[in-house]
């Protein structure tokens, strides 16, 4: 049985279907990931999973509850890390863990308990006494992060995790979730990073305008849209190129300001014509999560 | 919009919310007390006796005492208002405090019954604040009589916590709540026989003041301080209790509408 399921959830204002018709399972011990740009529909889809809100049609089972029916039961044993941090700024290290972990029913002794444990996960063993304040933007992140498993939830709800994250802090998160993983956890995330996404999901869903466009695993959904090979073209004269060798040459290219993007499956060729054109510089990569994304969900930018 | 006005669900679950906000009021106990009794002991001893000194009796005691009663009810209604509105707000729509709250097994619910309990609960702080002061002062008929002014307070935080609650549910920013102080709090504190008795006012006024809330506070707490039982106590009891109910029940609907959808 899925930990976390959801079948034709829906959910609109007004005339904005903001969530039409999305279908997520997620099996336990997996790392789920849903993708798109903003506005797309994820947070609200985060938030009807929850049973924060109630939905206009569909069915959810978390934990084995129905939500939002009992999703105060199914909350008992889940964690969540929001997209902004708020953790009480009054409130030291440990007074923020004791004053989580009581909204859960839990006894003082029991959290306390927990709390050098969570410490160490969050890489703040010697800050218990330290001001939220006195913390950096990574130290609050991973703090948010341990502070969502005072309940040792089985299943934990992230919203981009690692937004305005440097990249030594970014790294440190990402381990922090390998090693729920590994502990048998359950995530589900939301993620603007690609790379996040592609490192740390067992499957994911990319998701537009409140659809569910593509479901698998990174490596399948590559497979599945993208030719294996990119090559990407930077300068003035890329256009003119484009025009000369794009179709003989690629499967499909397309011209972005002044970088040419030229997807094949077979570089020999392309790479011989590149070099006898000196003044053009190019980079040849294997294909990733970001084509897939950028394919799907368009170039055009959402606000 | 219909379906986010259904009865609140009320539990113990409130507690944690309510332990929450004491143990922040805690670290910052002495200068938020001081703060809150800074103005109204001012304006209680000064205007007590510095214009009681050029009145006769007032109500057929000196003006300081009569001055002393309509103190505690207005300072404690304040204590209430200005919890629910700039601390509940900050917690609600700045700190997202309630969000994080709310990702727990607790629903709004609770933490909107947790913050009515602590508002309420800050009114009872500062009413046996002032009234360590007044029987200090000896100002008191019966010392004994005084002790029911304790529930009253409680009564007192619980009305205007729920009254300010609603204002914090349709609030877009801090500086809305000006207009609730401009419009609602400082009429009351004029017309509801704060510094003189409602009697002195022309008939109409008199009539706007019967149905004010802080009218009924101080019609509770005045002859308390006399010595003597409130006339019509349940009716004073039931009005307040009405606008306090009446109150957090718009704004529980509001404020779900407001986080909830």
């Amino acid at each position: 049985m899925p930990v976390l399921s959801a079948t034709n959830l829906r959910k609109s204002y007004g005339e904005l279907k903001v969530v039409a018709g999305v279908d997520i399972s997620i099996e336990k011990g997996e790392c789920f990931g849903l993708l798109g740009p903003n506005g797309a529909g994820k947070t609200t889809t985060l938030r009807l999973l929850l049973g924060l809100i109630e939905p206009d049609a569909g069915e959810i089972q978390m934990l084995g509850e129905p939500v939002p029916k009992h999703a105060r039961r199914a909350r008992l044993r889940v964690g969540v890390v929001p997209q902004m941090d708020n953790l009480d700024p009054d409130f030291t290290v440990h007074e923020n863990f004791m004053t989580y972990g009581r909204y859960f029913g839990l006894r003082d002794a029991e959290i306390a308990a927990r709390i050098p444990a969570l410490l160490d996960f969050a890489g703040l063993a010697n800050r218990a006494d330290a001001k939220i304040q006195a913390l950096s933007g990574g130290m609050k992140r991973r703090l948010t992060l341990a502070r969502a498993l005072v309940n040792d939830p089985d299943l934990i709800f992230l919203d981009e995790p690692t937004t305005g994250l440097d990249p030594q802090a970014r790294h440190l998160m990402w381990q922090g979730l390998r090693r729920l993983l590994s502990q048998g956890k359950t995530i589900i995330l939301t993620t603007h990073f690609m790379e996040e996404a592609e490192r740390l999901c067992d499957r994911l869903t990319i998701m537009d305008r409140g659809h569910v466009i593509a479901t698998g695993s990174p490596r399948e959904l590559i497979a599945q849209h993208i030719e294996p090979s990119v090559m990407e073209l930077y300068g003035e004269h890329v256009a003119g190129w484009g025009e000369q060798f794009g179709n003989e040459l690629c499967e499909r290219h397309e011209v972005v300001g002044e970088t040419l993007f030229c997807y094949s499956r077979d570089g020999e060729a392309l790479t011989q014509n590149l070099k006898a054109q000196p003044h053009l510089r190019y980079l040849h990569r294997p294909a990733n999560l970001e084509d897939v994304f950028l394919k799907l969900t368009g170039r055009d930018l959402r606000d | 919009m219909a379906h986010y006005f259904h009865l609140p669900q009320l539990s113990l679950r409130f507690i944690p919310v309510w332990r929450r906000n004491y143990l922040v009021w805690r670290k910052l106990a002495i200068p938020s007390m001081l703060g809150n009794l800074a103005d109204p002991m001012l304006y209680m001893l000064g205007l007590g006796f510095g214009l009681g000194s050029l009145l006769p009796d007032v109500a057929g005691v000196p003006y300081i005492t009569f001055l002393a009663a309509g103190t505690i009810a207005y300072s404690t209604m304040n204590s209430a208002t200005f919890e629910v509105l700039y601390s509940g707000f900050s917690r609600m729509h700045v700190q997202k405090t309630w969000d994080a709250i709310m990702n727990t097994p607790m629903t709004l619910d609770d933490v909107m019954l947790g913050e009515l309990t602590w508002a309420a609960s800050k009114s009872l702080l500062s009413g046996i604040a002032i009234l360590l002061i007044i029987w200090v002062m000896g100002l008191q008929a019966s010392f004994w009589m005084t002790l029911w002014i304790i529930p009253v307070v409680i009564l007192i935080g619980f009305c205007f916590a729920g009254m300010g609650l609603v204002m914090n549910a349709i609030s877009p920013s801090y500086d809305f709540f000006l207009y609730y102080f401009t419009l609602v709090i400082t009429p009351m504190v004029l017309l509801c026989g704060v510094f003189y008795p409602v009697s002195q006012l022309p008939a109409w006024l008199q009539n706007v003041s019967s149905v004010l809330p802080l009218t009924h506070a101080i019609d509770l707490v005045r002859p308390l301080m006399l010595g003597v039982t409130p006339s019509q106590a349940w009716l004073h009891v039931l009005v307040m209790l009405a606008y306090g109910a009446v109150g957090f029940y718009l704004a529980l609907g509001l404020t779900r509408r407001r986080l909830l959808s």
